[in-house]
Formats: C-alpha cells, structure tokens, sequence
C-alpha cells in the first residue's frame, strides 16, 4: 500500500475544503471497500479525511412522516433502527442481505452508496478496465461476466453496482443530500449513480470534493408492505446475481400502486419504471407480476454467459 | 515515505500510545506490535473473519480498520475475553463441542459470536428472520445466517453452530 496521510475531519465544510485542497486525497468511512481497494492497489490516496466522527450519525424522523439518514450511520444501525424496521421492512432486509455482521458494523450509508463494482477485472491491477485506467478495454465483454449487467451497460463497461441498500433507496424514492465547495444539493438516488456511457471511471454524479451527508426517504404508506429479495451463489455473505426490492399496494385483488427496483442487473440500482407501469391497475395475480417483469427485461442486452 | 500518526487505544483493558504508519492495519498492529496474535490474519480482505475482534463491544474486521482511524476505541481481542482466569462459556462450549479442526478460524470465531449475542440481545434481526419488525429469535438457521462473515475451511459449521446455540440458550 501507498504511503498516505490521515487527517480527521472537524466538520462537514472543513472537510470538504480538505479534499478541495489535495487533489490525491479521499473521504474514509467505515473503509471496508476504500482499504480493501487500497490494498490491491486499485486506489492509492496522498491523503485519507476521516469523516467517521462528524455529527451524520442520527436517523431522525422528517416532519412529512419520512425519514433523514445521517451517511455516517452505520449499515447495521440502519437495518436495526425501528422505524426502518416497521416503516421501510424492504430498506432492512437489504441492508441484512449485504456483506456480513462485522462488516455492517463499520460500513456507512454514504459508504455502502459509494462502494466501488466488484467485477473482477477492475480489482485486478494486472487486467485492463476502462473503469479503473480509461481507455485500456474491457475485458469482462468477452471474459467473466455472468454476474455483470444485463441492462444499461455499454461497450466500455458491464459493470454492475454492488450495493443492497441502494436498491431499496431507489424503490422509495430516496434523495441524496450533498456538501461541497459551493454548499448543500440534493440528487435523487435514482440519477445519484450513473450508467457507464464512455466514461464508466465515473460511478456517481457527486463531485470529487463533494460529501454524502444525508440520505432522506419520503413517506410512502405501503412501504410497510415491502419485502427485499435476493440471488446469489451461496446462501449468505455474498453479491446479488439479481436482487429486488418492492412495495405493493393492493386493494380488492388489484394493484393500486407499487415500487419495483432491482439489484445485480445495471451499473445501477434499477428502478423498473416499465414493470412498475404494467403492474398499476392489473390484478395482483403470479401472471401478471410475471407479465410485468418481461416488460421491464425487453430492454436487457445480456452476454454470453449471463442472459 | 512512509507517513505516521499517533493513536491512544485500550486493548484488552491496557492503554497503548503509539506512533504508528498510516498504512498500519488494526490487526497487524495487535499482531505484529502489540504481542497479540490471537486474531488471525486469513484473507487481510475482510472475506473470511479470522481477524474478528470487538471495537467498541461491536465485532468488526480488524484487517480493514486502520489503527489511525481508531484513536480513543476499545479493543477486545480473543486474549482478553477469559475473566480471571476461567474460560469464557463461549470458549468452553468450542471445546466442549469440539466446534474447530486446526483451530486457525477459532479465535475470530468466538470473537464473532460473542458480538453476535449482543447484536440479538439489542434485538437485531437478520436477513433470515421471518418477520425484520419482530423481536429475533436465536435457531441454527439463524446462526449460520449471522455467522457467515466468518469461514471455517475445516468445515467444522455444525460443532460450531451447536457450541454457539448451547451458550445462547
């Protein structure tokens, strides 16, 4: 591993202003992916801003019934946290689904948002990967991408983002709340990550001085009625081959409303606005549901070995 | 050049004031210059749990924590869990239960599982419980669920699941 510096942020705006003033330097959260990444020479920071101890540690409850996730909080406060539990039951079990008990100690919101693919040309230094060295190709085309995307992917990359959390953000309509240089913005989660296109280096719309600081949820009623899903390889400790989140509102046999999103298919969490769309109105029968998922995977381009 | 920091820790109730390189894992620092090699180093990727260890009565990865991002924390690795000198029941229930084969795992091991406890005792769910609202209760499906952060290559899961459900009950 490279040589670093380690500074510990006092507050939101200083550390900001601290990676504004080096360009070679990175925010550390709970570090489960970033050291991990550092470790295999895929990142190489001057300078690590520690911004675990500022004040983005609260999950509180927002006047208009929602919630505001401070990015600090850890993944395994999130998933525990009781109105996630009761209120957003999808938003907990993705957080549960991901990585491991001791890993969702020390992972954050902002973190688990902004973890790097784990496809394995891009953790491999040895391999080309337009992702980590634009412009060197993209061998998981052509090599190892039965876990890669199916949708939205582009001739520079089949990467897909790894997260579970991200993917019951995006069924709920999560915003994600940003400081930089300038001040305060707000993304939706849905346009927070982005399809790779020819620039696939760039994960996020954030800036490289920009820092998470909040994740907020709206209220939605039947969130309560939401369940998360997920396929893998093994039972447990493992990243999705597919993965959903959904909330259902059903009334008298028939769909009154629903959010759909899936993980494992994109270079983002896909929100299924076409299966969300068939879904609204029809009966809330295994056929229709079927019916709905073919309309949203008649835009999949999948590879060799993953369709 | 290598860069340094210092960082204050409690290890095992024992304060330590050290000057450290930046670069300098919470492992290796136990490890290589605390005199603590309990926790083991497997995969030094946060894959296999053989580094567990407590942070703050929390378990977590000490191979992905750096030392320098944990000034003021509490460390409790598998040295310090025995009180005066009686095994901890999680200890003894591995023994008891014969819940290892070459013993590599076994410390990262029961420092996960006592984080465990705790995490059900707080009325944590997990990806296996049936309803996330509800309080958790603690079976062998459960257990294998919480525990898979931690890998044991002997294969010795079932002695293992039985020796964590023995103290839990």
């Amino acid at each position: 591993m490279r040589p670093f510096r380690y500074e510990r942020a006092e507050d939101g705006s200083g550390a900001v202003a601290a990676l504004a003033a080096t360009p070679g330097a990175k925010f550390l959260g709970g570090g489960t992916n970033l050291v991990d990444l550092m470790r295999l020479g895929v990142e190489s920071p001057d300078l690590l801003v520690d911004v675990t101890r500022l004040p983005y540690d609260r999950i509180d409850a927002t006047a208009d019934g929602g919630l505001h996730i401070g990015a600090g909080v850890r993944n395994s406060d999130l998933a525990a946290h009781r109105h996630v539990r009761t209120r957003y039951p999808a938003l907990a079990e993705a957080v549960l689904a991901g990585a491991s008990g001791q890993l969702r100690n020390a992972a954050t919101t902002g973190g688990n948002l902004l973890q790097r693919t784990r496809c394995a040309y891009f953790q491999d230094v040895t391999k080309p990967c337009n992702k980590r060295d634009p412009g060197t190709g993209c061998p998981a085309r052509e090599g190892e991408h039965r876990n890669l995307a199916i949708i939205g992917h582009s001739e520079h990359c089949v990467a897909t983002h790894p997260s579970d959390m991200a993917v019951a953000l995006a069924a709920f309509d999560a915003v994600v709340y940003i400081l930089g240089p300038a001040g305060e913005r707000e993304i939706p989660l849905v346009d927070f990550h982005r399809l790779p296109g020819d620039a696939p280096q760039r994960d996020t719309a954030l800036e490289r001085d920009e820092l998470v600081v909040a994740v907020t949820l709206p209220a939605l009623g039947f969130a309560s009625n939401s369940r998360y899903r997920k396929v893998r390889e093994r039972a447990s400790f493992s990243f999705a081959l597919v993965s959903v989140a959904a909330a259902l509102d059903v009334a008298d046999g028939e769909v009154r409303d629903v959010r759909i999103a899936f993980g494992g298919l994109a270079h983002k969490p896909w929100r299924a606005h076409a299966a969300e769309a068939a879904l609204r109105g029809a009966p809330a029968r295994a056929e229709a549901f079927g019916d709905a998922v073919d309309a949203e995977l008649e835009q999949a381009e999948p590879r060799r070995d993953n369709g | 050049m290598a860069e340094y920091d210092t960082v204050t820790l409690n290890v095992n109730g024992d304060e330590y004031s050290l000057e450290l390189d930046t670069r300098t894992s919470l492992l290796d620092l136990l490890r290589e210059q605390l005199g603590l090699p309990g926790a083991k180093k497997g995969c030094d990727h946060g894959q296999c749990g053989a580094c567990t260890v407590l942070v703050d009565g929390r378990r977590a990865n000490a191979c992905l924590a750096l030392a320098v991002a944990h000034d003021g924390a509490e460390i409790v690795t598998i040295e310090g869990i025995a009180q005066n000198g009686a095994l901890h029941p999680l200890q003894e229930a591995f023994v008891e239960h014969d819940a290892f084969q070459c013993g590599y795992c076994t410390p990262g091991q029961i420092c996960s599982a006592l984080g465990m406890l705790g995490e059900v005792e707080a009325g944590w769910a997990s990806y296996v419980s049936h309803d996330v609202a509800a309080e958790p209760s603690l079976d062998a499906n459960e257990i294998r669920e919480r525990m898979s952060g931690n890998i044991c290559r002997c294969g010795a899961y079932p002695n293992i699941v039985a020796a964590i459900e023995e103290v839990s009950s």
